[in-house]
């Protein structure tokens, strides 16, 4: 306590704004302080692999010394003009990039067969991947939550639609509904960063939707919801005040586990053509325009952002995992039973089917 | 029967005036295996509440005090009745009308530990129904008006509590925040779902005493559930008794304990302990046998398989016998149970109805001449309902007599529904068999 307000309660109280407000930070935090150090430890490693490569995406050029689909670069000055690049063509005298240099001085991961510069393509590469991951995460969740929030709270038939629908979607492996929804875009739109992202987004919309849903239904049950609505709160406050605040906890732990999955579901439209189109820097893009000069034996191509992709995946990997185990116990306590399911995972509803059969069994057994 | 005057009288100013309400639940019987059964969870209750009194609901668990109380406040849709409050009927005013009258209709909950939302403060979510209703409008307003209901609900100095969330309090603590939410909108009517069962027994006499207080200093009125027919004494001026939705006997509090009229009412009041610091509080012996099933409840009198009292017309039906002849073999020796499953048979094959059973015999005649040698000595007073006893082919037909349920009457002073009494019959009860000649009507 900074400063013993004055106890003159019941006359309009001074509103103590930071006391107040610092209580509140300090309940936010709370489970992270009571989480055992080893989860700790996990989200700490994983933040900052994650960051380092948010620090590319966020300043490619300081790092990156050429540009995306930079080929060429200048080394002098001249007077003549003549025909060539932007740049290049006018006053200033450029040097192309070689092709296919091995990694070295100039060239840390090498050059490819279209005289670019491998490294600073997997800078600009983590670019485009943190920019879809954002976006169809907020295209996820931007519809994942309401729905799920509100098929869960309302119940009933819509209810038992949506959640047929989205059995339906999240039975299709992500890839491919990945790549249907950018085949189908693509006959409206030209594919580039917005319906790359709608592709991946669409995937993870059924996670949401379910984590969120199922976690409704259970704390709808609770009282402090029939109390309030018994004080009189209309349905929209009580899915916004008392119901919302107690589910969204799950919701960094569904973003971090499916973020990595993105940054492969991404990587594989890429690689498959169906992602950014080149040149956009993308490291599944990259990976397959590089697959000949492995055969051939130009393994820099390849490898460089075949590893970006898995060292970012491995780096969010460990923030899910981490705030999976932090803010676990407080959901189990709450009445959510189990991890968030990850694709290809039993649900909670199917370990609970199955613990039922179990312990039916073993009364029968017993009887 | 008597010419006293009746509790339906309203003496009092009456706050609140229940007639015949039904609370059904379909439970079970998802889409695909259609209707599922009906829990007939508050079952034709009738009684009012007056203007500052304490109004006591008691029963056994499952008994549908709960449920009542959330009817009343528009929680569980009534299936049928209604219930007078002002000019309004709240059994069939809809959501939407209802929520202006919430600031006058309050609850109080069980559990203080899952009835406060976790992510909101003391502040926000004692200030929540201030907010709803508009009584004040901005937030200073709000936070002065719940600290002068914390600090009234003995939660000094407020400013402590404020800011807090509710996993930061004492069980105390938040049954505190749980009544300063419940009466910030200053309600007439608040509904106190076992207040004080969640608490530590330490404290269970301050938080009533703190609620006896404020219904003085408010002027409130108490709908006090509460399985304790214990504690419901010293805070009740009226109450009602429940068993399986229904109200066996209701009216005065003092009566009810000094003269209890119906057996169910005596068995609760003698299964209390005698305070005596040797037996410990929870080893109360209720009436024998277990709470039947709420889907399928007994014909005629819901409290006669456990009755101590039972009698002919109390509707005693085919799976009473059933019971009594199991009951019966489990206390005989092993020959003369192996000799009477012979004669028997299967109960399991025996056709069960309300008004008949059917059992398939080996010999008929031997077992309708044992039914009738051994029928007094079963257990409970199932053969006082059997009417007769006749073979019918190789079968042995057991037939019932009149058994229905019984109506409310008025027996010193108060409501109850018990044929001790003298035969009443619930209008729109599960009877069992056919009435004499001599008594229809
Ligand atoms: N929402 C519901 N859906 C289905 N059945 C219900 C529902 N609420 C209550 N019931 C059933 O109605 C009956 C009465 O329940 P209720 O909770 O009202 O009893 P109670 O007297 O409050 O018991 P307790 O002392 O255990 O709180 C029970 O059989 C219960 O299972
Ligand atoms: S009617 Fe009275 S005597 Fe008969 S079973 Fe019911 S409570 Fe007992
Ligand atoms: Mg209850």
């Amino acid at each position: 306590m900074p400063t013993a307000t004055a106890p003159d309660v019941g006359t309009g109280a001074p509103v103590d704004e930071r006391s107040s407000l610092r209580r509140r930070f300090d309940h936010a935090i709370k489970p992270w302080r009571r989480a055992n150090p080893m989860a700790r430890w996990l989200v700490i490693a994983g933040l900052l692999i994650t960051s380092g490569f948010g620090f590319l995406a966020l300043f490619p050029d300081v790092v990156a010394p050429y540009g995306e689909s930079q080929y060429q670069y200048v080394v002098g000055t001249t007077d003549e003009t003549g025909p060539g690049g932007e740049a290049c063509g006018r006053g200033a005298e450029c040097e192309q990039i070689p092709r296919r240099a091995e990694p070295g001085a100039g060239f840390p991961f090498g050059t490819t067969s279209a005289r670019l510069d491998v490294f600073s393509r997997v800078v600009h590469g983590a670019r485009v991947a943190f920019s879809i991951v954002l976006m169809s995460t907020a295209l996820a969740m931007g519809i994942g939550v309401p729905l799920g929030l509100y098929s869960g709270y309302r119940g009933g038939k819509l209810d038992r639609v949506l959640v047929t629908l989205m059995d339906a979607i999240y039975v299709i492996p992500g890839l491919l509904l990945a790549i249907i929804v950018a085949f189908v875009l693509k006959q409206y739109f030209a594919p580039g960063l917005a319906s790359a992202a709608i592709a991946v987004g669409v995937v993870y919309v059924p996670q949401y939707f379910r984590v969120i849903r199922n976690h409704t239904l259970s704390v709808k049950e609770e009282p402090f919801v029939e109390a309030a609505r018994s004080m009189g709160a209309p349905p929209r406050t009580i899915i916004g005040r008392y119901v919302f605040f107690n589910v969204v906890q799950s919701v960094p732990v569904i973003f971090t586990l499916n973020a990595a999955d993105a940054v492969l579901t991404l990587a594989g439209l890429g690689f498959l053509g169906y992602g950014v189109p080149f040149p956009q820097a993308e490291w599944g893009l990259d990976v397959s325009r590089a697959l000949s000069d492995v055969v051939s034996g130009f393994w820099w191509t390849a490898f460089w952002p075949g590893l970006a992709i898995m060292l970012l995946v491995t780096g969010l990997t460990l923030v899910g995992e981490g705030l999976n185990d932090i803010v676990n116990p407080l959901l189990r306590v709450k009445g959510f039973k189990g991890k968030v399911p990850k694709r290809g995972e039993p649900t909670p509803e199917a370990e609970a089917e199955v613990e039922r059969q179990m312990s039916q069994t073993a009364k029968r057994e017993n009887a | 029967m008597t010419a006293q005057p009746t509790p339906r009288e309203p003496s009092g100013d009456v706050l609140l005036d229940v007639r015949d309400l039904h609370t059904h639940f379909n439970v079970g019987g998802g889409v695909l295996s259609g209707g599922g059964d009906v829990v007939r969870a508050v079952d034709g209750v009738t009684f009012d509440v007056r203007r500052g009194e304490i109004f006591g609901l008691v029963g056994e668990s499952g008994s549908g005090k709960t449920t009542l109380g959330r009817t009343i406040l528009g929680l569980a849709p009534a299936t049928s009745g209604s219930i007078r409050y002002g000019d309004h009927d709240l059994a069939t005013l809809d959501e939407k009308r209802f929520r202006p009258l919430r600031r006058r209709l309050s609850m109080i909950f069980q559990d203080p530990n899952a009835s406060l939302n976790p992510a909101m403060t003391i502040a926000q979510g004692v200030g929540h129904p201030l907010r709803i209703h508009g009584i004040t409008s901005d937030r200073a307003a709000t936070r002065a008006k719940v600290a002068e209901m914390l600090e009234r609900c003995g939660l000094a100095p407020a400013e402590r509590f404020l800011d807090q969330y509710p996993e930061d309090l004492s069980g105390g603590q938040k049954q505190r925040v749980v009544i300063a939410r419940a009466l910030v909108t200053e309600p007439d009517l608040v509904v106190a779902d076992e207040p004080v069962a969640a608490l530590d027994m330490s404290i269970r006499a301050k938080v009533l005493e703190l609620m006896m207080d404020l219904k003085d200093e408010l002027g409130l009125t108490y709908l006090y559930i509460t399985h304790d027919l214990s504690s419901g004494k010293f805070v009740c001026d009226r109450m009602a008794i429940m068993y399986l939705g229904q109200m066996v006997e209701w009216g005065d509090a003092e009566g009810i304990y000094d003269d209890p009229q119906h057996p169910y009412t005596r068995a609760l009041l003698d299964a209390i302990p005698l305070p005596d610091p040797s037996r410990k509080g929870r080893d109360r012996q209720l009436p024998r046998g277990e709470i039947p099933d709420a889907v399928e409840p007994p014909a005629g009198c819901r409290f006669h398989p456990r009755c101590p009292a039972a009698f002919e017309p109390c509707g005693w039906e085919g799976r009473d016998l059933v019971d009594a002849i199991e009951e019966r073999w489990t206390s005989v020796g092993e020959d003369v149970f192996e000799r009477e499953l012979a004669l028997v048979g299967d109960l399991q094959k025996a056709a069960v109805g309300r008004d008949e059973i059917r059992f398939p015999a080996a010999d008929a005649g031997a077992l309708r001449s044992w039914l009738e040698d051994v029928g007094p000595q079963l257990p409970a007073a199932v053969a006082s309902g059997i009417d007769t006893v006749e073979e019918d082919g190789s079968d042995v037909v057991v037939r019932f007599r009149w058994g229905p349920e019984p109506g409310q009457q008025d027996v010193a002073g108060r409501r109850v529904a018990c044929h001790l009494h003298g035969v009443v019959v619930r209008p729109d009860g599960d009877h069992v068999g056919t009435p004499p000649a001599d008594r229809v009507s």
